[in-house]
């Protein structure tokens, strides 16, 4: 047992950006030993839970420290040896700080994936090298591009059981780029020993073939969605300043509006009125145009408050509360916007729909449909397919086959008609505002994960459809 | 905070976290504030009486912090529930107390004592009370109607609670079950529940121990004096330092000294120890923090070294 080494791998300086990602893999691709090697070459690994771990190996009659117990939580799973739930863990390197949505890979929590990849800026995907793609990876792959998780990693595991072969880890990369191809996912694959790490944080000696970056590298450079929203603020900042108008679509769901009228903390805001809510995409500037949909009521920014001081602009991520030159009547659950490309509000919501309990849904069931802060009723108009895992078609689109009802984990094309207008936009190019989750009236129970499809030519310029 | 120990940096820049210059993009600090804030307006709006559960302890006092800036400028539209297990450090009741007056607002408190008092409770051999706050509490949430419950629980405190959801479902018995959570997707929140039920919220999941220091010292937030480094007579016992207590009472070979400590949990003086450390102020801790070889609860909290699988098993029973 070579001694621990403990050294603080995150300094204390606090300045380090954040990144979501999230790793999925089949039953036995060696997830958890990955996300074991990933915690421990990074020194995340505290002092008690490592001997903790060591304890139960011995216990078991193992050697060493199995690392894939680190992260096996429940006493469910420590039980049955396998991992059933999405567990979130944290660790950092000296550049970034990174929650990590550790999802199960058994075809039955399937639901697992989909809350993991939900809030990812990338997915890891596990493969066993001996097994190359199989029915798991092609789930998983169309998982991230439903969701579209904007970057994924294939870590090729286990490449020490075929004797560091370049050969079997160049096929599967090639397996993997024609399915990356044709589901318009951006794809790094890298040969990996998550058992005796190689290339998970440190460069393998053994693969002189491959010159790629690490797991960890990757995870470390990729832009993280916080990362690209800064960009565009600083991009608009600079259009600002220069005099030109900056692009400025952006997005704001109401989730509660401030009016704290004898509960204010001092006299001046007895009559304060602000819109609160986590800018969805963008950046708002002060002095912007706004729409509120679904009334279609304009407005302006007439400013941008935290509790810290007001703000010039705020971008996706922030949350903020913002004030209107006029009094227009705006309540949560209401979707402030750029006046240029607002959304149209509709009353058919046309979308891909991942089946996540575990009574199916079928054409006429009742269903409540949360999407930001606002929650209306649905009626499931049609199920038009289901989509066929195996993608036999290449792309999502090709392989839908005709289906009327949706088990659980399906995929599906499904229409609603909703009882109040939304402002849905296609998801696709709206990762906030075109997501929505559905909710049983009953128990509210959350039912499934939706995200919109572009909006049917003909569905009417003012957005409603008659049905 | 004053600071006056002598210490050696963990790193070059583990003194300048407030004095470093901004940087171009959202810290992780940021973000994780942004996204306690949206928790606490989403779960707030959709309530129809909510509670925060404030117990002085750091994680419920960054909860009530970021409560504070999330209603910005009105007033916290939120009741807190302490419940008291009767082992509180006089410090941290003086600290709850005075916080609840600065800040407005009405304080609950859900007394173990009074249980124990009459006779609805017995005192456990081991004389922990933390196990027996979750029929207080339930009894208190169904007693008030509070249907979202805010806590101040991170994911990395522990294995069970990394896969607790950030919105939590609770039956009439306040119990988690595991294996039937809803699938939490995207940012959207679903606190929707039956009577009866009520959902447990918290937004502090995805904090690990040193972002709540380090954002302790980035907004100035005061905590009780505990927290930090002072000299406090002290037992060991069960590898833990204790400090007498009406509810610790010195065995027979136990002999207090005086130590430098501090406390890194503040729960039930008859199992919460003290760890010696010099960090006198917020920079020190972190810097502490930042280096430490233990987990936060397993350093500190004799009732979680039960069992492995003790904290499952409380929370399964609806404890925090
Ligand atoms: N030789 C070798 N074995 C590995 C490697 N990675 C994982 N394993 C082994 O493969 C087995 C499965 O690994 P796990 O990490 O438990 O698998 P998992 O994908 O997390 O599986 P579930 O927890 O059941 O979902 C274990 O015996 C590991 O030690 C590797 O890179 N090389």
């Amino acid at each position: 047992m070579t001694a621990l080494d403990l050294t603080p791998a995150a300094d204390a300086a606090p300045v380090t950006s954040l990144l979501r990602f999230a790793t999925a893999g089949s039953v036995d691709d060696g997830k958890s030993t990955l996300v074991g090697r990933l915690l421990h070459d990074t020194k995340s690994i505290l002092a008690d839970a490592y001997e903790a771990v060591e304890r139960v190996t011995r216990e078991r009659g193992g050697e060493g420290v199995d690392l894939a117990l680190l992260t096996d939580g429940l006493r469910a799973e420590r039980e049955q040896g396998i991992t059933i739930d999405v567990a979130y863990r944290y660790f950092s390197t000296p550049r970034r700080t990174f929650i990590l949505a550790d999802c199960p890979g058994h075809v039955q929590y399937t639901r697992n994936t989909v809350t993991g990849a939900s809030t990812a800026d990338a997915l890891v995907v596990l493969i066993d090298a001996r097994h190359g793609v199989v029915e798991q990876t092609r789930r998983h792959l169309a998982v991230a591009a439903l969701l579209r998780v904007p970057h994924v990693i294939v870590a090729v595991n286990k490449i020490d059981l075929l004797a560091w072969e370049r050969a079997p880890y160049e096929a599967i990369t090639a397996d993997v780029a024609t399915l990356a191809a044709g589901l318009g996912l951006e794809v790094t694959t890298v040969p990996v020993s998550a058992l005796l790490g190689d290339n998970v944080a440190t460069r393998s000696q053994n693969t002189p073939w491959y010159d790629g970056p690490t797991v960890l590298d990757l995870l470390e450079t990729l832009p993280s969605g916080d990362e690209i929203a800064a960009a565009l603020d600083a991009d608009g900042a600079r259009a600002v300043a220069s005099g030109a108008t900056p692009a400025s679509a952006w997005r704001l769901p109401v989730q509660y509006v401030l009016r704290p009228q004898d509960a204010a903390i001092a006299p001046e805001y007895r009559e304060y009125r602000g819109y609160a809510g986590q800018v969805a995409e963008g950046v708002v500037r002060v002095g912007d145009e706004v729409r509120v949909q679904p009334s279609g009521r304009r407005s302006t920014i007439a400013g941008i408050d935290t509790a810290d001081g007001p703000l010039e602009s705020a971008r996706a991520g922030q949350s903020i509360a913002v004030r209107l030159a006029d009094d227009v009547d705006v309540a949560r659950g209401d979707l402030l916007s750029s006046v240029a490309d607002a959304a149209l509000p509709t009353k058919h919501l046309d979308a891909h729909v991942a089946w996540l309990a575990e009574r199916p849904l079928r054409v006429r069931d009742r269903v409540l449909v949360q999407h930001g802060s606002a929650l209306v009723q649905g009626l499931v108009s049609g199920i038009t397919g289901v989509l066929d895992i195996a993608l036999p078609g290449g792309t999502l689109d090709a392989s839908i086959v005709p289906g009327g009802e949706l088990g659980l984990n399906d995929i599906g094309v499904v229409s609603i008609v909703l009882a109040q207008p939304l402002a849905v936009e296609d998801y696709g190019t709206h990762r906030r505002t075109g997501a929505f989750v559905l909710v049983d009236p009953q128990d509210g129970g959350t039912l499934a994960a939706g995200t919109a499809r572009a909006a049917e030519p003909g569905t009417g310029t003012d957005g409603y459809l008659s049905v | 905070m004053t600071s006056t120990t002598e210490r050696t940096d963990v790193s070059p820049t583990s003194t300048t976290a407030a004095g470093l210059a901004a940087p171009a993009g959202p810290t992780t600090l940021d973000a994780l504030e942004a996204e306690g804030i949206h928790i606490l307006r989403e779960a707030v709006a959709t309530a129809r009486k909510p509670v925060i559960l404030f117990s002085g302890g750091k994680d419920s006092v960054v909860v009530l912090h970021l409560a504070t800036k999330a209603f910005w400028p009105g007033r916290v539209p939120v009741e807190l529930l302490h419940v008291d297990t009767g082992h509180n450090f006089d410090e941290v009741i003086e600290f709850r107390n005075a916080t609840v007056a600065r800040l407005g607002l009405r304080l609950q408190v859900a007394s173990v004592q009074s249980y124990i008092d009459d006779g609805r409770l017995r005192e456990r051999p081991d004389g922990t009370r933390n196990p027996l706050q979750t029929v207080p509490l339930l009894d208190a949430i169904a007693g008030h109607g509070y249907d979202v419950v805010f806590g101040g629980a991170r994911r990395d405190e522990e294995k069970a609670r990394a896969k607790e959801r950030v919105v939590s479902l609770r039956d009439e018995f306040g119990q988690w079950d595991p294996r039937n959570q809803r699938p939490e997707l995207w940012s959207l929140y679903n606190t929707r529940h039956l009577p009866g039920q009520h959902v447990r919220v918290f937004p502090l999941s995805n904090w690990t121990e040193l972002d709540v220091w380090r954002y302790i010292e980035r907004e100035g937030i005061e905590l009780p004096s505990l927290y930090y480094a002072h000299e406090r007579e002290v037992f060991e016992r069960d590898g833990m330092l204790l400090t007498p207590h009406p509810s610790v009472k010195l065995r027979d070979g136990e002999a207090t000294a005086p130590r430098i400590v501090r406390y890194r949990t503040v729960g039930d003086a008859s199992c919460t120890g003290a760890v010696e450390s010099g960090a006198a102020s917020v920079a020190d801790v972190i810097a502490e923090v930042a280096a430490t070889r233990i987990t936060e609860r397993g350093a500190t909290r004799a009732d979680d070294r039960l069992s492995e699988a003790a904290m499952e098993d409380r929370k399964k029973e609806g404890y925090f």
